[in-house]
C-alpha cells in the first residue's frame, strides 16, 4: 500500500510504501498504485495515551474496550493504556489479560492494561504487581489513579519494588486529608460560588514527596496530570537533580480554566467541567504551556474519562468528575501549543507518540517516521476548523467540555501496523 | 428584573431598590385586618426543599399564600426524591405540573442554577448550599432599612462562618450593591482564601471593628465545624467572635444586631443581646415574609407595584 502526498512532521511532501505493516519506502514519488491520497495531510507516528479509561469491566454504559479503542484510532491513537479503576479492579494478572485480549480482539488500537499498585486501589497492600508484569499483558505502567497512593512507605516500596522488572509508578497526586469533599479548584472562583475547594498545595505537597521519594530509591516516577504552576516549579527542580521523573499534562489543563465553572455559555456550576484534577487558572495554564514547550513536563496525555449523561446532568456536587479526550486531544493541543508558536509538529510527536511510548516501554510505537519501522501512522490537517460536535464521537459518553466550541485541525487517517483503522476521518 | 432570583448579585441597585420599596408598600397591606391580595390568583409557586428548613419554607409559604398564589409543598424526605429520582427528573415533574415559580432549597451549592435549565417558570433560590440566600439578604436590607433608613455609607459587620454561610455570600453581594460598607469578622480559617477579592473589607478582630458599626450581623456556627479543626473549641470561639454583653456595651448606641438564625444563645450571641430592643431577629421573621411576597409579586406579577 502506498499513502501519497502527505508530509512527515509537517515537512516536504513524500509518498510512503507500507509493506506487512513496516515502512519499507519513503520517497517524493513512488511509482506503482494510486494508493491512498494523503492531501497534503502531516504525517505523526501513530499517537501513544499513557492515560486512557476504557470502563471495561464493570461500567460498560460509559464506554467499552471497542467504543474506546475506536475512539482512539478517531483521535490519531494507535496505542493507549487503560487505566486500573476498572470493576472489578485491574490488580492481578486476570484482569489485565481480560483487557488485553480484548484489545487484540477488537485491533482499533493497541491496549496495554496498567496495573493497580495497590489491592482494590484501597492503598493498604500492594497488589500482586510481578504477576501483571510477568502476565500476557506485560504490564509495566501501574497506577491507582483516581485515587493517590498517599502512604508513604507504601508509595516508597512500590516506587522500588517495579524497578525487577522496569516498571514505573504512575502517581495520581492528591493529598487526601486536603481534598475532603473538594468541588474545584481552590482560589477566586470557589469562594463566590461556595464550592469547596481543591487547594494547589494538595497536588504540589504529594509531587514533591514522591520526587524526594525516588530519588532516596532511585526509581522511575511518573506525574499523572499535572494541573499547577507550583507542580511546575517542583518538577523542574526535581528533574534538574537528574533524578528519573516524567509527568504528563491533560489537553484541558492546556486549554481550560477554571472561571467556566461560574461563566460559560453551558450555565453555571455545569459539571462538564467538573474534572479531578480540576480546571485551575490561566496562569496555571500559561505555566503548563510552558513547561509542556520545554521538556519539564514530559508528555500529553488524555485522562480520557467517559461518563453516561445521567451521572453529568446533576447538580454539580453529585456529579462524576472527568472528560472524554481522545477524540479533541489532537486539535487541543494544535490550539494550545502549535498555533501559539510553543511546539511544532515534530515537538507534537516527541510529546503525544514517542516519549510516552517510552515511558510505558511500548515497542512497535514511537518510533520515528523511517523505512523499517512498524507503519503506526496519523494523517492530520491542521489547515481545517470545526466546531466539536459529541453526536460524532466514537466514544459510549458525550462529556466533552468543548461542546459547540471551533477548534483547528482534523484527523484524515489512522494506520495501525500499516492497516487502517480511519480513513477519511472515518472508522475503517 | 431577571426572570429568575438566584444570586443577589445578579440585581442591580434599581433592582434591589424596586424590591425593597415594593415590600414597604406589601408591609402596609399586611396591617390591615385582612392580609390577603388577589395579585397572584391561579399561580402555582412550588417549594421545593431539599434540605429541612421549616422557617425558610413557611416564610415562602405564607408569603405565596398572602398573595393568593396556589401554593405546592415538596419536600425530599418521603419523595421520589428518596428514592433515588434526579434533580433534572423532579423538575420535569413539577414542570409538567405547570409551576410558575419554584423556590427551591437544596444542600448542593449551584442547585438553582441547574434547575434553571430545566424548567421554563422562575426560579427562586431559597438557600443552596455554602452558595447564596438571596432572600435572606433582601430581607436583612429591608430590616436595616426600617431601623436605619437609606444604607448607603452604612457600616455593616457580618461575623463568624464565613466560609460556609450563604447568608453571608448574598449579604456582600447586595450591601455592596446599596453602597453599604461592609466587614466581614471571622477567624482566618472560616474566610474563603481569595476573599480579599470580595467588594469588602476584612478583619480577625472584632473588638476594633464594633465602635465603627452600624450593624452587627452574628452567623450561626454549624456544630459539624466545631470538630474540623477551624477552631480549637466552643468556648474559645465564643471568647474571641461571640457578641456577649461586653461587646454589645462596645457598640455605638443606635446600632443594631442581627442573626439570621436559628441562634445558639451562649455560643455566637449571648442571651440578652440576643432579646435587647436593639436586636431586630423577630423582626427580621416577619419581615422575611414581606419580602417574599415583594420577589414572588415582582417575578411572577408581571407589572410594576
Amino acid at each position: 500500500m502506498i499513502v501519497r502526498n502527505v508530509r512527515i512532521l509537517g515537512g516536504e511532501p513524500v509518498d510512503i510504501r507500507i509493506e506487512d505493516g513496516v515502512i519499507a519506502e519513503i520517497a517524493p514519488e513512488i511509482a506503482g498504485e494510486p494508493g491512498i491520497d494523503g492531501g497534503g495531510a502531516i504525517v505523526l507516528p501513530g499517537l501513544v495515551d499513557l492515560h486512557t479509561h476504557l470502563r471495561e469491566p464493570g461500567r460498560e454504559d460509559a464506554e467499552t474496550v471497542q467504543t474506546g479503542t475506536q475512539s482512539a484510532a478517531r483521535g490519531g491513537y494507535t496505542a493507549v493504556h487503560a487505566m486500573a479503576n476498572t470493576s472489578p479492579v485491574a490488580d492481578t494478572a486476570g484482569v489485565v489479560e481480560q483487557v488485553w485480549r480484548l484489545g487484540r480482539e477488537f485491533a482499533h488500537c493497541d491496549v496495554q492494561p496498567v496495573g493497580a499498585v495497590t489491592v482494590g486501589l484501597e492503598g493498604r497492600q500492594l497488589a500482586e504487581l510481578g504477576a501483571m508484569a510477568d502476565s500476557a499483558a506485560r504490564v509495566r505502567v501501574f497506577s491507582d489513579d483516581g485515587r493517590c497512593v498517599d502512604d508513604a512507605v507504601l508509595m516508597r516500596r512500590a516506587l522500588e519494588y517495579v524497578k525487577a522488572f522496569d516498571g514505573v509508578i504512575a502517581q495520581h497526586a492528591q493529598e487526601p486529608r486536603l481534598t475532603g469533599g473538594a468541588q474545584m479548584n481552590e482560589g477566586v472562583v470557589s469562594g463566590r460560588l461556595g464550592l469547596t475547594g481543591w487547594p494547589a498545595v494538595a497536588e504540589e505537597a504529594i509531587i514533591a514527596r514522591d520526587c524526594l521519594l525516588a530519588a532516596h530509591v532511585g526509581s522511575r516516577l511518573h506525574v499523572c496530570h499535572v494541573s499547577t504552576a507550583g507542580s511546575v516549579e517542583i518538577l523542574r527542580w526535581a528533574k534538574s537533580k537528574g533524578w528519573n521523573i516524567t509527568a504528563e499534562v491533560t489537553p484541558h489543563h492546556l486549554l481550560l480554566t477554571d472561571d467556566l465553572v461560574e461563566d460559560s455559555p453551558v450555565g453555571a456550576y455545569n459539571p462538564i467541567y467538573k474534572v479531578n484534577p480540576p480546571l485551575r487558572t490561566r496562569a496555571d495554564v500559561e505555566a503548563l504551556r510552558a513547561a509542556l514547550a520545554d521538556g519539564t513536563i514530559d508528555i500529553v496525555a488524555t485522562d480520557h474519562a467517559p461518563h453516561p449523561v445521567e451521572d453529568k446532568e446533576t447538580e454539580w456536587s453529585a456529579a462524576a468528575m472527568g472528560m472524554v479526550g481522545l477524540e479533541t486531544a489532537l486539535s487541543v493541543v494544535q490550539e494550545a501549543m502549535v498555533d501559539t508558536g510553543l511546539l511544532d509538529w515534530a515537538g507534537v510527536a516527541d510529546r503525544m507518540s514517542i516519549v510516552p511510548a517510552r515511558i510505558g516501554r511500548l515497542s512497535g510505537h514511537g518510533q520515528p517516521i523511517e523505512v523499517g519501522v512498524p507503519a503506526n501512522l496519523t494523517l492530520y490537517d491542521p489547515s481545517v476548523r470545526t466546531e466539536v460536535d459529541p453526536s460524532a464521537f466514537a466514544s459510549k459518553s458525550r462529556n466533552t467540555p468543548y461542546e459547540g466550541m471551533t477548534l483547528p485541525g482534523r484527523v484524515v487517517a489512522t494506520f495501525l501496523r500499516g492497516k487502517p483503522t480511519v480513513l477519511e476521518g472515518k472508522l475503517v | 428584573m431577571n426572570r429568575h432570583l438566584i444570586s443577589a448579585g445578579d440585581l442591580s441597585r434599581d433592582d434591589a431598590l424596586l424590591i425593597l420599596d415594593t415590600a414597604e408598600e406589601l408591609a402596609r397591606v399586611s396591617e390591615r385586618s385582612i392580609k390577603k391580595l388577589p395579585t397572584l390568583r391561579g399561580r402555582t409557586v412550588v417549594n421545593l426543599f431539599f434540605e429541612d428548613s421549616t422557617r425558610t419554607r413557611i416564610s415562602f409559604e405564607a408569603a405565596a399564600k398572602r398573595l393568593s398564589a396556589d401554593v405546592i409543598n415538596f419536600s425530599a424526605k418521603g419523595s421520589s426524591v428518596s428514592k433515588g429520582e434526579s434533580l433534572k427528573d423532579t423538575a420535569l415533574t413539577l414542570e409538567a405540573m405547570g409551576a410558575d415559580a419554584v423556590v427551591i432549597r437544596h444542600g448542593a451549592s449551584g442547585a438553582p442554577h441547574r434547575l434553571a435549565n430545566w424548567v421554563h417558570g422562575s426560579v427562586v433560590n431559597a438557600g443552596d448550599g455554602t452558595h447564596e440566600h438571596p432572600t435572606q439578604a433582601l430581607l436583612d436590607a429591608f430590616s436595616m432599612r426600617r431601623r436605619l433608613g437609606a444604607l448607603d455609607g452604612r457600616t455593616v459587620t457580618i461575623v463568624g462562618d464565613v466560609l460556609h454561610s450563604r447568608v453571608a455570600r448574598s449579604n456582600v453581594l447586595l450591601l455592596a450593591t446599596l453602597g453599604a460598607d461592609v466587614t466581614l469578622v471571622a477567624p482566618p480559617t472560616l474566610l474563603p482564601v481569595a476573599v480579599d477579592t470580595w467588594p469588602c473589607a476584612v478583619s480577625y478582630d472584632l473588638d476594633a471593628v464594633l465602635p465603627k458599626s452600624d450593624v452587627v450581623m452574628m452567623l450561626r456556627v454549624q456544630k459539624e465545624r466545631m470538630n474540623a479543626a477551624y477552631f480549637p473549641s466552643e468556648r474559645e470561639y465564643s471568647r474571641r467572635y461571640g457578641l456577649d454583653r461586653d461587646r454589645f456595651a462596645k457598640m455605638p448606641d443606635e446600632a443594631i444586631v442581627m442573626h439570621p438564625g436559628p441562634m445558639n444563645r451562649g455560643m455566637e450571641i449571648a442571651a440578652e443581646v440576643a432579646d435587647s430592643p436593639r436586636s431586630t431577629i423577630v423582626e427580621q421573621v416577619a419581615n422575611g415574609v414581606t419580602i417574599r411576597m415583594a420577589v414572588l409579586y415582582l417575578l411572577l406579577g408581571g407589572e410594576t407595584a
